[in-house]
């Protein structure tokens, strides 16, 4: 099936219009030496029907969260999606819609997009933000080169505590820079003690809260550390907790940026996510990628445009504050309507489930005998889960019993070879908890 | 064959409200569980310097006033499926709709991107598959679907590229683009550390081979090149080019930006080309978003494998399934939180097994064939800014309305009234007053047919009442925002009054 109109008699017609005899001949600039002789070797065509029962037995030899109890961490969650969010954000006027170059036509995505980014404001306590960026990994990115094309500094001091994979990308992307990355270490609590950070020449500090482990670290140090060595303040947040955590903005960091799929985006074996990305007014117009804006039409209605377009690619080129064009619109749609879903009251039910749920957890696993609780001290959505058995194998364990948990962190922290992460969202019951339990111990006792 | 944004009751309120104003206090969507266990209360968790406040001011509505209110959005916005979407460079195509149900089963939508492998073989052997016949169709042997869209494709290959330069000794000094690229092109340049240095178009819009060998020297890391080009022309020097580029030590980079036309007639690799980024959201029809999702895989030869970001896909014989290899001492690291937009490479999977090895060839020949005719039809109204055949797009000019006191804007304005989506304007930069036309191959000959006369007309009206044209469109939700007010006085966020 190739969805294309064309019969016989169109291809004739078009082509005699044109002027040709063969359709063939339309290629006539590809050089003969080079252009393929038979058909490409990729799998023969399907219907429809034989489509879907392909795809079907391919989707059933995965387990996910439909099949096992989900309580993975590590960056991605099994957290509530609306159904009305799903709806809204598959309608094919949003989902097949071009970037909103044409205002007329796009007053739909651009005012979406406006709502959302004053969504993203207001939980992250912020003045601006954007249309959206790729994923987690790259708002912090974006957000560090911000800091440096500011500060005209070229390090970095990001805590061992944020995300692994975050840091990773920040590494990769800035190879070509030069920048240096400098990681500091987290202590026995598994939060960075900032007021023993020397932050130096760098142009930012990047500090993740809650972090990796579910810690809530200590946002006003880190603030106060950077601001004391002439540095801005990248935090990483996450939207479930808005409801209840002091919001970023509140503690003076320059940046908060945040993986967004928790907000109205299913797992998906990792993407397509959603990078937020919040700062103040005075640094708007280093801000990476899109922005819509409100302005006035030809008879003085109210109208949403893309603004300050002269920070992008397809306007300043090789200057741009980012080489960033696609980004993640649709989730960013989903995003905001999933908080418009929730409203104030709803955001702060979610963050309270995840705290309190996370703590029952906690203390549950706690009492395990050969289990323990790494980090002692606040956690939000996750815990670091220590057995004498290694992290990969217990996980893999778990599994077996029909519980999806990890990551492991051996593959991210050497010396925590033992530890696996669980993370408890809004959908994990009391029963859900006891059954995890219940499955460490035997986990442990056939050990 | 015309769409309309009019048709549709309410979405033309005005002023029509924000989700924020549209709140009021006690009003609710949301239906979550209680607490439900023996937990310390919040405040008992949390010190009181950790806790926030004051709420943020997201809107109370009811789920019903919500619904009304995205869906009514929604109708004030054009869309493919709404009508044609000429975009050039965009390749706004049909989005096969069974891609959707295939994104949408739950052993995909709800995998956890952190899960053991053997818990997501399905994942993973979809994955293999895909990367094999997208490899086979860019004539490259490995490739990485973490780059989330094109760009950061161009990013990902820029960094390999200067990953084999350092292997080799020599980090060299720039990147040659021709002066039609996207502007992606320089700012990934820019971004992997690099110069980015422009080489001029000669009298055919092609790459002038003359200003590329007087460009060429040791320093060079290589050449970005689109291919057809951005100005719809196929670059029929490639094979000197790639030579020329070769010879210098250089890598010759694919922007698969306009992949849609050649896919199956010719492959990136057999033209030489070294690197190659695909637009899934372009070749292989998943839908745009409203600019974005896309995904954007990174295809490299042989030679450069081994810099992929890590981990890379590998076929287990003894397990007999795939796996992630992340033991790749030489790859330039990872380039996104997880696997890339999955959810987008398996609506891609399903188009390309939708269309098998000929579907997919009939595609580029359909929208070459597509392109060419509406060309034809509209060549005396507007003229092409290079004489003779396109491939999927071509770029006209608008210079000729000048006289008249009419821009390429206010035509593609008058389109809108007209029913159909504007062309891309005002690219290339290279063409004056150019307006950019890619109908794709989805579009019936009726659609184009209309498309055609709509722009005969719209030339007719530039000569004989500008002013139409100027105060266009009259038909849409909102008529030309004020775009510099926009800038001048920034309002990029709701405030409560």
């Amino acid at each position: 099936m190739d969805f294309l109109p064309h019969t016989a008699a169109d291809d004739r017609s078009m082509l005699e219009t044109i002027g040709l005899s063969d359709i063939g001949e339309l290629f006539e600039p590809v050089p003969g030496s080079v252009r393929l002789e038979g058909p490409l070797s990729v799998p023969p065509a399907l219907s429809e029907p034989e489509l879907l029962d392909h795809l079907s037995v391919l989707a059933r030899k995965s387990q996910g969260a439909a099949d096992l109890v989900c309580f993975a961490g590590g960056g991605a969650y099994d957290h509530h999606v609306p159904s009305a969010v799903t709806a809204l954000a598959s309608r094919a006027e949003f989902a097949t819609s071009y970037t909103p170059y044409q205002p007329e036509l796009s007053q739909g995505v651009l005012q979406a997009v406006y709502e959302f980014q004053t969504l993203v404001c207001e939980i992250f306590g912020l003045e601006v933000a954007n249309a959206s960026l790729y994923d987690g990994a790259n708002a912090v990115t974006e957000a560090v080169n911000l800091t440096v094309r500011v500060t005209g500094r070229e390090r970095a001091v990001v805590a061992a505590s944020v995300h692994p994979h975050f840091t990773d990308v920040l590494k990769t992307y800035t190879s070509g820079l030069g920048l240096r990355v400098d990681v500091v270490p987290f202590g026995d609590d598994g939060v960075v003690a900032w007021n023993e950070i020397d932050v130096g020449d760098a142009a930012c500090v990047v500090v993740q809260s809650p972090n990796v482990f579910g810690r809530i670290e200590d946002l006003a140090g880190a603030v106060a550390a950077a601001r004391g060595a002439g540095a801005r303040t990248v935090a990483v947040s996450d939207p479930t907790a808005m409801g209840i955590l002091r919001p970023p903005g509140a503690f003076g960091v320059d940046v908060a940026v945040a993986e967004g799929a928790s907000l109205g985006n299913p797992m998906v074996y990792g993407g397509p996510y959603v990078g937020l990305f919040a700062t103040t007014l005075d640094l708007v117009r280093q801000v990476p990628g899109r922005i819509a804006g409100e302005t006035l039409d030809a008879d003085g209605r109210r109208a949403f445009v893309l603004t300050l377009q002269a920070r992008e690619q397809h306007i300043r080129r090789a200057k741009a504050t980012s080489n960033v064009c696609t980004n993640q619109t649709l989730m960013a749609i989903a995003a905001g309507v999933h908080l418009s879903w929730l409203g104030p009251e709803g955001l702060r039910r979610v963050g309270e489930v995840c705290l309190r749920r996370t703590a029952y957890a906690a203390r549950r696993l706690a009492a395990i005998s050969g289990c323990r609780v790494r980090f002692e001290g606040t956690h939000f959505k996750e815990i670091v889960v220590q057995t004498p058995v290694p992290g990969a194998e217990l996980v893999r364990g778990l599994a077996r019993r029909g519980f999806l948990a990890g990551p492991a962190l051996g593959r991210w922290f050497p010396h925590l070879d033992d530890c696996f992460v669980i993370a408890v969202t809004e959908r994990r019951t009391e029963d859900d908890i006891n059954g995890l339990a219940e499955a460490i111990e035997k986990e442990l006792a056939e050990r | 064959m015309t769409g309309s944004l009019e048709s549709s009751a309410g979405t033309r309120e005005e002023p029509f409200s924000l989700i924020f104003e549209r709140s009021r206090p006690g009003r609710r969507a949301w239906s979550l569980p209680e607490v439900g266990v023996d937990a310390p209360s919040i405040e008992e968790l949390l010190p009181d310097e950790l806790r926030r406040d004051e709420p943020p001011r997201l809107p109370e509505v009811s789920e019903r006033d919500l619904v009304m209110h995205y869906t009514r959005l929604s109708q004030r916005n054009w869309a493919i499926d709404v009508g044609a979407y000429p975009l050039g460079s965009c390749t706004m195509k049909y989005n096969p709709k069974v891609a959707e149900d295939a994104a949408a089963l739950p052993g995909f939508a709800r995998l956890h991107p952190l899960s053991d492998d053997d818990l997501v073989g399905g994942a993973l052997e979809l994955l293999g598959t895909l990367e094999r016949a997208l490899c086979e169709a860019t004539g490259m042997a490995r490739l990485t679907f973490q780059p989330a869209a094109g760009a950061q494709g161009e990013l990902t290959g820029l960094l390999i590229m200067r990953a084999f330069h350092r292997k080799q000794g020599n980090e060299r000094k720039k990147v040659i683009i021709p002066d039609s690229a996207h502007g992606t092109n320089p700012a990934s340049v820019s971004l992997a550390g690099w110069k980015a240095q422009e080489v001029p178009s000669d009298g055919r819009g092609l790459v002038d081979l003359g200003a590329l060998k007087e460009a060429l020297d040791e320093d060079v890391a290589g050449l970005m090149l689109t291919n057809p080009n951005t100005l719809g022309l196929f670059e029929r020097d490639i094979v000197e080019i790639a030579r020329m580029v070769h010879d210098v030590g250089g890598l010759l980079y694919y922007d698969g930006a306009n992949f849609n036309s050649i896919v199956g007639v010719v492959r990136p690799g057999d033209m030489g080309f070294d690197i190659v980024h695909m637009n899934l959201h372009k070749t292989f029809a998943t839908p745009h978003g409203g600019g974005g999702p896309g995904s954007g895989p990174l295809a490299v030869s042989g030679r450069l494998e081994r810099f992929l970001p890590a981990p890379v896909l590998a076929w287990d014989d003894r397990a007999e399934r795939w796996r992630w290899d992340h033991d790749r001492p030489d790859s330039i690291g990872r380039i996104h939180s997880f696997h890339g937009n999955f959810g987008i490479n398996v609506r891609a999977y399903a188009y390309l097994r939708s269309l098998g090895p000929d579907g997919l060839r009939r595609v580029a020949e359909r929208a070459v064939l597509n392109a060419n005719y509406l060309r034809v039809l509209v060549g005396d109204a507007f003229p092409t800014a290079y004489p003779g055949a396109c491939m999927h797009e071509f770029v006209a000019s608008g210079k000729r309305f000048k006289k008249h006191g009419v821009r390429t804007m206010d035509a593609a304005k008058r389109l809108i009234d007209l029913g159909y989506h504007p062309p891309t304007v005002y690219f290339p930069l290279v063409v004056e007053e150019a307006l950019m036309v890619e109908p794709t191959e989805t579009e019936s000959k009726e659609t184009i047919d209309g498309l055609a006369d709509a722009l005969i007309q719209i030339a007719r009206e530039a000569e004989e009442n500008p002013d139409l044209l100027h105060g266009a469109p009259i038909t849409t939700p909102v008529r030309r925002p004020d775009e510099a007010r926009a800038a001048r006085e920034l309002r990029v966020r709701w405030t409560p009054e």
